[in-house]
């Protein structure tokens, strides 16, 4: 088990610097401009001279050099200057964002936590009613509350969360005025008054995102359940006299889980990714706003940054999955 | 209509609200949402309007404009004019002073010096400066003494008005921009964040396209303002739901060009919670012909280049037919409401600019379709679509994404199919289509389409440099690799001529005969430009803030001082 | 030969093991309601354009925003174009997209999986693309399709059929990731038991052990992948054609109609409730037919 984890973590780095390559190259391909939100007023003499002041006129090879020098040596320089309050790094140029000219890291920082309370307590909640949601199902297969499940969750994925998020906003925050349509980056949580308002500040996004994970994963829990219900190995425990509660919380459930757990370990990164449509609904504003902000800004050292960190997250969390099905299933072997 | 009365209402009881004689500080909170975050407070780094807007709550011009377009002096004694000697016989210098015992927000004097600095800040070539064309033609910036700022032209200068004024050119301090020059201008990232003013507020926290939390600023040169005590400065979401945000839930109290339709409007406005104010400037939608021939056909490098004339396009009585078929004044019903006009011009103001140019207000669709026979074009084969020669009368119509165009887009195909000209709509993304990506088929300076439809306008009152857009060398070419803002390649030499004439003009009422001459030669005499809406500001505030003057000469906040709770 | 012909196949007069399926999906309730409304749906899609022949992109604007009457029976939106044209006419362009992407990201995600999980070697690189695919961002990408291949496409196939074939190629080839990921996984798996091992220590070609004995048994969380895909596929459409990257602006899809509506969803209810009836609609019905369909398929459930 150690040695396939030490090896795919030594296949993991070149596979990441292609990774890299590709983002780099496919930004630079695609179409867009970095002053493109310049206003008109702004003569193209003035613009040309702003790309020059952005690095913008050195080829492709030089600037991408730069990026792979600023991010894995000049970035954890500086990540150990804040550390232990040393400074190497000073003088050293940083990834910079071409919107805002301050080093992306920084802007990442603070945008992670709201990202991370909105968006991953979501997927947390999802998955966690998801799970049980799918099991019953299965179960208790074309019952009331299988076909009310298969119901909620079919729309629950086909509607889309900008427009879920809306029908919120209008009843909750509009007609009831229980929860605020706009959420707070700034609140800090001290007391309880302001747990609790940050909690009503949450409720809203969680509910859409969550609504919208868990139907998708719910639907993959029952559909490997039901696979598992007619194998012969659940006759066979049944036969033996376990009890309902052992054959099917702890034998099938157990061998239903491969396909949940792939389906969650790639949901897992995309918490990092943020959640383009809803942050922008409810104004949360963390890393998949900044993200979708920075594509359109063509901001090339922010989204060459996110993507790759987010890559990273990517193919960590696939040798996470592909370790847990180790685990679950002891047959499986990688050599 | 009611929402115009209700604005109407609005600013009546606006003009009869006792002004508030508060203290600094003592309203409390404002909140503000723009729907677009802002990235920088540093208004020479931005690359858009929100930046500056917002920035100007805390970095000030020497002078600003007015809601009328007037210049107003702020950190200045009196704004300089021939009369007055602050503006030289020749043209050629402008002096401003300085306003004595005028604080920084760190308690440090204001001098003549911060303002050299600052255009040595802005003209230093590395430091990609977005606001350059304003110190455009400047020779030098001396400081005579410690208030006295003097700026002298290479050539003489009849609208002296772009450097130090507006919130586009603000002063920066030096002592805290000094090690920023040039290549280290992105380094300074705190002091483009929380950059020390003269303005109403300070920076308290900045967080990058999110939120800016600022506090009234003590020196500032009125000790009874700012009212409110501190500021909040939201970004993110859309039109609509920052309009919800004032107008419905109330948890904003202003919310920044909130452009959303006229139906949609009035719901909100019957939530009472606030009101809409608008404002009209230089913005016009237009559309644009292209006179170059942009067949894909062509090869790469002739293509939409002025060696092809356009086939269709190059007729003018074409081009009068395509404007006489549209219905301006239902478009701005559709689109806009009280925040558009219907117009003929490319220069709608200031008033003393503004062509007197009114015949394109009325539709005339059989006028369309006789002068499309007269020009040739005629059905021969039935089929509803027009056709010459054996080539169809067909276009395609290019903008980019923003649902008012897109039905701007599905109306204005309706009525050109309706005198049998066929229609093929296209939307590109903003960022592309803005953006000025030579390898990008779609922006909308290569314009690979008939005609195209977007907004623009121009900075301050003068509307010289705007009109100079249109000369035969500013075309964009494959050469000059699609950069210029002559995007219709229109070239007449006339043209050229006037305008070369009006830069030589310098009493603005013989520039303003020229000028309403250059307009009408691109827009009623060779429809080249086909104006559509002269479309104003759009911006909500709740009933219970006080004090607001939309603005769209300068920052729309450039009031923000004088801003007040009603309680 | 060495398949294992269902028992139930000797007993009764031969025929195809289709009329098997078939027979035992009409047992099934919830696929036969799918079955019927989404054949519904494709008919309203289909011939209801020629029964109410009214340009889903005429603009008539004496005609705004009216409710439902005899001449508009499901009104007119801001324009005063016909709702009712502007759904059948989204209609096919959204189910067929939807189902088309679909699809090919699912034979591209099945195949993908089935190889790096049956083929120890493959599974290096083809897994590597999985993750490369999956880090790549959406926008550009697809941003940068748009601009090499659509007037390629549009002048070698027309611009409508142009602009389809590169939204569903877009569409499949960002989207089969998952699936392949989930294939993969329950491969690795299968591979090890015993039926799969007793099949190929006869010497069972793989290519017959791959479609024999390796698909039937990943088929549920392929049909859990397909209806999703579909229901996502509607969606990114609309959000393409949103970015300027799909249909024509005035072209109406389902996604379309749901996106332009929400601003007025106050005003103007019912714009919004009909294209994310028809969309759920479409999903649900799927959702069952694959129900349906996967019972049909396995042996197990089909003997009893």
């Amino acid at each position: 088990m150690l040695t396939l984890t030490l090896r795919r973590l030594l296949i993991a780095i070149p596979t990441l610097i292609i990774i890299s390559l590709v983002i780099f190259l496919l930004l630079e391909a695609a179409p867009g401009d970095p002053l493109g939100d310049v206003p008109l007023t702004v003569p193209p003499e003035v613009k040309e001279k702003m790309r020059l002041a952005l690095g913008l006129d050195s080829p492709w090879y030089v600037r991408y050099g730069l990026w792979m020098k600023q991010f894995f040596w000049v970035e954890p320089v500086h990540l150990w200057d804040a550390l232990f309050g040393t400074h190497f790094g000073d003088g050293m140029q940083r990834v910079i964002s071409f919107q805002s000219r301050q080093p992306v890291m920084q802007i990442i920082a603070e945008r992670l936590p709201q990202t991370l309370t909105v968006v991953g307590l979501a997927y947390l909640v999802g998955v966690l009613i998801a799970l049980p949601i799918g099991i019953i199902s299965a179960y208790r297969q074309y019952s009331w509350f299988d076909n009310l499940g298969t119901f909620i969750s079919m729309i629950g994925f086909s509607v889309p969360t900008f427009f879920t998020g809306v029908v919120l906003i209008i009843v909750f925050a509009v007609k009831l005025q229980w929860f605020p349509s706009v959420y707070d980056t700034t609140l800090q949580v001290t007391d309880w008054a302001s747990f609790k308002q940050q909690m009503r500040q949450m409720v809203m996004p969680v509910t859409v995102l969550a609504l919208y994970n868990a139907a998708q994963i719910s639907r993959f829990m029952r559909a490997s359940m039901l696979d598992n219900l007619g194998q012969d190995y659940v006759r066979t425990a049944r036969a033996k006299g376990l009890t309902e509660k052992v054959v099917v919380l702890i034998h099938v459930l157990r061998n239903s889980l491969i396909p949940v757990v792939t389906v969650i370990a790639l949901g897992v990164p995309t918490i990092f990714g943020g959640a383009i449509i809803t942050e922008q609904v409810f104004k949360v504003n963390g890393l998949g706003q900044q993200l979708i902000l920075s594509i359109h800004a063509n901001d090339m050292p922010m989204v060459m940054t996110l993507t790759f960190i987010f890559a990273i997250l990517i193919v960590l969390f696939n040798l996470v999955a592909d370790l847990l099905y180790g685990i679950l299933d002891p047959r499986i072997r990688y050599d | 209509m009611k929402l115009r009365t209700a604005l109407l209402g609005a600013a009546a009881t606006l003009a009869f609200a006792p002004a508030a004689f508060a203290e600094r500080g003592t309203d409390g909170d404002v909140k503000i949402l723009y729907s677009q975050a802002v990235s920088t407070m540093n208004a020479y780094l931005s690359s858009g309007t929100k930046d500056v807007e917002v920035g100007s709550l805390v970095l000030e011009p020497l002078a600003g404009f007015n809601e009328k377009g007037e210049v107003i002096p702020r950190l200045v004694t009196e704004i300089p004019s021939l009369e007055n000697g602050g503006i030289a016989e020749d043209l050629k210098s402008i002096t401003w002073k300085l306003t004595p015992g005028l604080k920084w927000s760190d308690g440090t004097p204001v001098t003549a010096h911060d303002a050299v600095f600052t255009a040595q800040y802005c003209m230093d070539p590395a430091g990609g400066c977005a606001q350059l064309a304003r110190y455009e033609g400047i020779e030098k910036v001396e400081a005579l003494d410690d208030l006295t700022v003097k700026i002298s032209y290479t050539e003489p200068k009849p609208n002296p008005f772009t450097a130090f004024v507006g919130a586009t050119s603000p002063i920066l301090q030096k002592a805290q921009f000094e090690k920023c020059l040039g290549a280290a201008a992105s380094t300074c990232t705190d002091a483009n964040f929380k950059p020390i003013g003269t303005g109403p507020f300070r920076v308290v926290e900045f967080r990058t396209n999110d939120t800016v939390q600022l506090e009234a600023n003590p020196e500032y040169r009125d000790p009874a303002k700012p009212a409110f005590a501190t500021a909040l400065v939201k970004g993110g979401g859309d039109a609509t739901s920052a309009a919800r945000a004032v107008m419905e839930t109330g948890e904003f109290d202003y919310a920044w060009n909130t452009q959303i339709s006229p139906e949609v409007q009035e719901q909100m406005l019957a939530g009472g919670k606030g009101q809409f104010v608008s404002g009209f400037g230089t913005l016009v939608e237009r559309i644009e012909m292209n006179m170059t021939d942009p067949s894909p056909d062509l090869p790469e490098g002739e293509r939409a280049t002025a060696k092809h004339p356009h086939p269709i396009l190059s007729d003018i009585r074409v081009r009068t037919a395509l404007s006489k078929a549209i219905d301006r004044e239902i478009l701005v019903e559709i689109g806009y409401g009280a925040a558009g006009r219907a117009t003929c011009n490319l220069v709608p103001a200031p008033e003393i600019f503004a062509s007197d140019n009114t015949g394109c207000l009325t539709q005339d669709v059989e006028g369309a379709k006789a002068l499309l026979e007269e020009a040739g074009w005629t059905d021969s084969d039935g089929d509803g679509i027009r056709d010459k020669d054996g080539k169809k009368l067909s276009l395609l119509y290019q903008t980019s994404v923003n649902a008012i165009r897109q039905d701007f887009q599905a109306i204005i195909k309706q009525w050109w199919n309706d005198i049998g000209v066929e229609v093929e709509l296209k939307s590109v993304d903003g960022s592309v289509f803005f953006g000025g990506d030579a390898g990008s088929p779609d922006t909308f300076q290569k314009f690979y389409a008939d005609v195209e439809m977007y907004a623009n306008n121009f900075d301050g009152t003068d509307p010289e440099p705007y009109l100079a857009q249109y000369t035969c060398d500013k075309a964009p070419t494959p050469e000059s690799q699609w950069q210029g803002e002559n995007v219709n390649r229109f070239c007449d030499p006339e043209y050229d001529k006037l305008l070369a004439e009006l830069v030589r003009t310098r009493g603005i009422e013989e520039r303003a005969v020229i000028a309403k001459k250059l307009n009408d030669m691109l827009t009623k005499d060779s429809m080249v430009v086909v104006p559509l809406v002269d479309r104003g500001r759009l911006s909500a505030h709740s009933n219970t803030l006080g004090g607001v003057v939309l603005n769209t000469w300068d920052s729309e906040l450039w009031n923000a001082s004088d801003w007040y709770r009603i309680k | 030969m060495t398949d294992t012909t269902p028992a139930t196949a000797k007993i009764r007069p031969p025929r195809s093991q289709w009329w098997d399926v078939w027979d035992q999906f009409k047992t099934h309730k919830g696929a036969l309601v799918g079955l019927s409304i989404f054949v519904l749906i494709l008919l309203a899609i289909t011939i209801g354009p020629f029964l109410w022949d009214m340009a889903p992109t005429y603009v008539d604007l004496r005609a705004r925003n009216k409710g439902f009457s005899a001449a508009h029976p499901l009104g007119t939106d801001q324009l005063g174009r016909d709702v009712l044209a502007r759904m059948m006419a989204g209609g096919k362009v959204s189910i067929s997209v939807g189902l088309t992407a679909m699809m090919l990201s699912i034979m591209l995600g099945t195949t993908i999986g089935v190889l790096a999980g049956y083929f120890r070697r493959l599974e290096g690189p083809l897994m590597r693309l999985t993750d490369l695919f999956l880090a790549l961002p959406l926008l550009p990408l697809l941003l940068l399709m748009v601009t090499l291949f659509r007037e390629p496409l549009s002048k070698s196939f027309g611009p409508e059929r142009g602009i389809f074939l590169l939204i569903v190629f877009a569409i499949g080839a960002t989207s089969w990731m998952q699936t392949a990921r989930i294939v993969r996984g329950e491969v690795l798996g299968l591979k090890e038991r015993e039926f799969v091992l007793a099949a190929r220590s006869i010497g069972t070609p793989a290519r017959r052990m791959i479609l024999r004995h390796v698909l039937p048994n990943v088929l549920s969380p392929i049909m859990v992948s397909a209806t999703l895909g579909i229901a996502s596929a509607i969606i990114t459409e609309s959000a393409l054609s949103f970015l300027g990257l799909g249909f024509p602006p005035d072209f109406p899809t389902w996604g379309r109609l749901l996106y332009d509506a929400v601003d007025q969803m106050q005003l103007y209810p019912w714009r919004v409730i009909l294209p994310g009836v028809a969309i759920s609609l479409t999903v649900l019905s799927v959702n069952y037919i694959g129900d349906g369909l996967r019972d049909a398929l396995d042996p197990r459930i089909r003997g009893r």
